[in-house]
């Protein structure tokens, strides 16, 4: 961990680092250097049990069992193509949204499986929220409308100073009211990309979900923006469940709580390799397959 | 050194010469080509101006015709008639046609699917008195009488594969990854296509909507059998309604000099119509396109 300064020096933006008052990246170390140990008891949010996602006939991720625990940060990590993303988008169904997209096994939100034949997916999408790769604000609607969309979007009708307020506490909740204040009647389009993505993040929180999903929520920032989004993720983590697959290592022993090591098999299927407490598995990983991914051997 | 260099640079073989020579001649060949299409645009455009804008007078506009053989008198029935008739055929063919695109592309491997899309390909090309002849057969004969409200159901028909191609690639052409940030938020699905969807891709829809109406505009054939022809100013779309082609076509087959200007006039407005959707959909839409 402490070689994190080191390589902030070398993307050369430490002067830029410390000049944001707010930064709270250590928190998260620092409350692991105070020994606090992570039970492996903790209440679980999504329980996976043996799911396999396909495209078509061919099988993307194989027989993944993972327990998710609740309120913590949980990355998912692996080299390109391992199936990081199909595996995330399975858990809010929207893997289903691909053509061709099947998938079998169990997925259970607070122990009720959201794969069940009664289980509406926009119910599920609503208590577990996703956030993409490349910002996404709708084109065509305003900051403020941005932010309500989908809470007003699956609903008849709203109450306007109930919107506003709910306006305010998400982006409050992303870190971003401040910034775009005088801006809510601008177009989303119109900020910049590490703010559309933190008014992405805003627009999932609005609806209030339980679990957030954030597939590479950094890779198309700068690293300014992307530690902005880190501070944000640690401190969202006392409300949400946090699931964010990242290719960079240094992002998933900063931001998680738990790792999760993802590879292809021999039939190019994503297995789950290894799971375990971030620190743990980044400093003594138990299976070589992980440690070689870490030291950076290949993927 | 010097003259090695010279030497390779300037290749003057026979393959190079003969080379260049053919290209020179495919240049002007195509070019002439293009200058002919120019040309007789121009010569149908600044024809069509000569005879038609120099008749063009407000009393031309806003006048209702005189009896035959008696000059004078404007064309103020059949412009209203046009206007209602293709309002009309656009409240009817706009949902259908682009409800039929958000339906092609929802499900796009749906065979049903395929074969609406390729139905559409075949109806663009359905003669439009063919059109004309079907509603004569389903909806003038059943109801009586020659009404405006027929001439829109073959309009709409005209329309209807027009707005569902345009509006097919326009949706096409919405990000998916907007589709799916909308979908990952709970909005359920029909209303991701309405709220977001359709307001993303309401440009191009409006451009495929002024093509449609553009192209309707002007086909003379069907309304012969459909809303016929009117003297008078009638708003009354069950009754018989005047259309800018059917006079055109009325006044240039006529016997009297009078109605032949008047025919060349109507065409100028309608060309002028035609030529204006256009170039809307050219440079106003696409401009705001890019903002
Ligand atoms: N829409 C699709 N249709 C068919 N196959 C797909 C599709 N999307 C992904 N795949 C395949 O599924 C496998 C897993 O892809 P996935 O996108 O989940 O990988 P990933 O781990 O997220 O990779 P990356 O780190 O590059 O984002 C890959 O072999 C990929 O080729
Ligand atoms: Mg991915």
């Amino acid at each position: 961990m402490n070689k994190r300064d080191d390589q902030v020096n070398n993307e050369g933006t430490a002067t830029e680092e410390r000049s944001l008052p707010h930064r709270r990246v250590h928190l998260h170390s620092e409350h692991q250097q105070q020994g606090e140990q992570k039970p492996a008891d903790m209440p679980i949010s999504i329980s996976i049990q043996g799911l396999n996602a396909y495209y078509g006939k061919f099988r993307a991720v194989k027989n993944i069992t993972l327990d998710i625990k609740a309120k913590q940060v949980t990355s998912v990590i692996g080299p390109s193509g391992c199936g990081k993303s199909t595996m995330l988008r399975c858990l809010n169904r929207m893997h289903e949204e691909t053509q061709n997209g099947r998938t079998d096994g169990k997925v259970l939100l607070d122990d009720e499986d959201i794969y069940d034949k009664r289980v509406d997916p926009v119910a599920v999408r609503r208590k577990i929220g996703m956030v993409f790769q490349k910002p996404n604000p709708f084109p065509t609607m305003s900051v403020f409308d941005n932010v309500v969309a989908g809470f007003k979007l699956n609903r008849f009708w709203v109450n306007k100073s109930e919107l506003a307020d709910r306006v305010e506490l998400a982006l409050k909740q992303a870190s971003l009211w401040d910034e775009v204040k005088d801006k809510l009647n601008q177009s989303g389009m119109a900020l910049s990309g590490g703010q559309q993505q933190r008014l992405c993040i805003a627009r999932t929180l609005a609806v209030e979900p339980e679990v957030v999903l954030m597939d590479e929520p950094c890779s198309a920032l700068d690293p300014v923006a992307t530690l902005k989004i880190e501070d944000l993720i640690r401190q969202l983590t006392s409300k949400y469940t946090i699931v964010i697959v990242t290719h960079n290592m240094q992002q998933a022993a900063r931001v998680s709580d738990w790792t999760t090591f993802l590879l292809m098999g021999d039939d190019r299927a994503g297995e789950l390799i290894e799971y375990g407490e971030t620190k743990q598995l980044f400093t003594n990983p138990k299976d070589e397959r992980t440690e070689a991914y870490i030291t950076g051997r290949f993927g | 050194m010097a003259t090695a260099t010279q030497s390779k640079l300037h290749v003057t073989d026979l393959h190079f010469r003969r080379r260049k020579i053919a290209d020179r001649l495919a240049f002007i060949a195509l070019s002439a080509c293009a200058g002919i299409t120019v040309f007789m645009l121009l010569i149908i455009l600044s024809y069509i101006f000569y005879k038609g804008a120099t008749q063009i007078d407000w009393n031309f506009l806003t006048a209702l015709p005189k009896p035959a053989g008696e000059p004078g008198g404007g064309i103020r029935n059949a412009l209203i008639g046009s206007v209602i008739i293709v309002a009309l055929a656009s409240l009817m063919a706009m949902p259908i046609g682009i409800g039929t695109a958000i339906f092609l592309n929802e499900f796009p491997s749906f065979w049903v699917g395929r074969a609406i899309r390729f139905l559409a390909d075949v109806l663009t090309a359905v003669p439009s008195i063919v059109v004309g002849l079907a509603v004569y057969t389903l909806v003038v004969r059943p109801m009586g009488s020659f009404s405006g409200f027929s001439g829109s159901v073959a309009y709409a028909f005209i329309m209807i594969p027009i707005i569902i191609i345009t509006a097919q690639e326009a949706l096409r052409l919405v990000p998916s990854n907007l589709r799916e940030a909308s979908l990952a938020l709970g909005v359920p699905r029909w209303r991701t296509i309405l709220m977001i969807v359709l307001p993303v891709s309401s440009r191009a829809l409006l451009t495929g909507l002024i093509l449609a109406v553009a192209r309707a505009l002007g086909e003379t054939a069907p309304m012969l059998f459909t809303s016929f022809g009117n003297a008078f100013g009638n708003v009354n779309i069950s009754k018989p309604t005047a259309t800018v082609p059917v006079v055109i076509y009325r006044y240039a087959t006529g016997p009297y000099d009078d109605w032949h200007s008047q025919a060349w006039a109507a065409a100028f407005i309608l060309v002028g119509v035609i030529l204006l959707a256009s170039i809307i959909t050219r440079f106003v839409i696409r401009s705001k396109f890019d903002e």
